[in-house]
């Protein structure tokens, strides 16, 4: 079936995160304390070997699965929204330890009380979206 | 061989991982970033019909709930099988820092006053658990993505917005880790 893959994806993904310990609480406490190299080694890591790969498959023009061409979207100004939500997004990170991706990582690794703060990211979700007229971006 | 896979794994390692995660979807003709699916299950909630900002074809986004799906069965898995025999190596200036706090460090992956089912009778704990996750979803949704979406993927791509959204994650990270933890814990 076609959409294993995806889970599959999805599976190996929480599993990096649990060994990786991104999905710590403590280890994002750690991170913003500047505690420990750990995190700033897996982004760092990631984002290297990341560029490097995009940068390969833009030059030799790699086509994917369905030969059809790899396209890189670029995002779109003006950047306000940018750096407004992403402040926004790094306080509610800190004060939980888990971004969208871990939430739910950690409530599969046991901890259902996780369950709270998504229903609080799926309510921040939705105000986003009835207040967004309203906001700069 | 699972004795040294239930080891934390190496940061390089661990890099190169999320890296191959995010090509497996390029190839698949889609892209890594997870907090759309927030959006999504907002829409399949019935979002869209009050709500424009939620009122698309979030069908065609199946595959990442399939993620979604996946990744709270990774961490099931990771708990039953791989889960580490010995407690996280936190640095001890951390855990001294975090006594301060009123945190204890339990060795595990979460704290107990926050994520314990015995912390949920106090009421102050849901309001930090709640608003923590509000101010995830609305900034995500605000920025256009989360780590995956910009800290990976943007910055895969060079894009200088992804940089400015990794620079706004740290800057609001830091102020609660900084500022407000203190006042609120």
């Amino acid at each position: 079936m076609k959409s294993i893959k995806y889970i599959l994806a999805g599976i190996l993904f929480g599993i990096v995160m649990i060994k990786s310990e991104a999905v710590s609480w403590f280890r994002i406490y750690e991170m913003f304390r500047f505690q420990s190299f750990q995190m700033y080694g897996i982004i760092g890591t990631a984002v290297v070997l990341g560029a490097i790969s995009v940068f390969l498959i833009k030059r030799m023009n790699w086509k994917d699965a369905s030969h059809l061409p790899i396209v890189f979207k670029d995002k779109e100004r003006p950047y306000t929204k940018y750096l407004i939500g992403g402040t926004i997004f790094g306080l509610g990170w800190a004060l939980t330890g888990a971004c969208p991706g871990p939430m739910f990582v950690n409530l599969g690794y046991g901890y259902l009380t996780m369950a709270v703060v998504i229903i609080g990211a799926l309510l921040g979700t939705f105000l986003y979206g009835l207040i967004k007229d309203k906001l700069p971006h | 061989m699972i004795d040294f896979i239930r080891q934390p794994w190496p940061w390089y390692f661990s890099g190169f991982m999320i890296v191959l995660i995010m090509l497996m979807l390029i190839f698949w003709g889609k892209s890594f970033g997870f907090s759309s699916n927030l959006r999504t299950i907002c829409s399949m909630a019935g979002a869209g019909k009050k709500v424009k900002f939620f009122d698309f074809n979030w069908k065609a986004q199946q595959w990442n709930l399939l993620f979604l799906l996946g990744s709270i069965i990774g961490g099931w898995i990771s708990a039953q099988f791989l889960s580490n025999p010995n407690e996280l190596q936190l640095s001890a200036n951390t855990v001294a820092d975090l006594k301060d706090l009123g945190i204890h460090f339990n060795g595990a992956l979460n704290p107990d006053e926050l994520f314990s089912f015995a912390a949920l009778s106090n009421p102050k704990t849901w309001l930090l658990l709640l608003t923590g996750g509000i101010l995830v979803g609305f900034g995500s949704r605000y920025a256009g993505g989360c780590t995956s979406g910009h800290a990976i993927s943007g910055l895969s791509n060079l894009q200088l917005p992804s940089l400015i959204a990794v620079v706004g994650f740290f800057i609001g990270g830091l102020l609660m880790t900084w500022l407000i933890l203190p006042f609120i814990l």
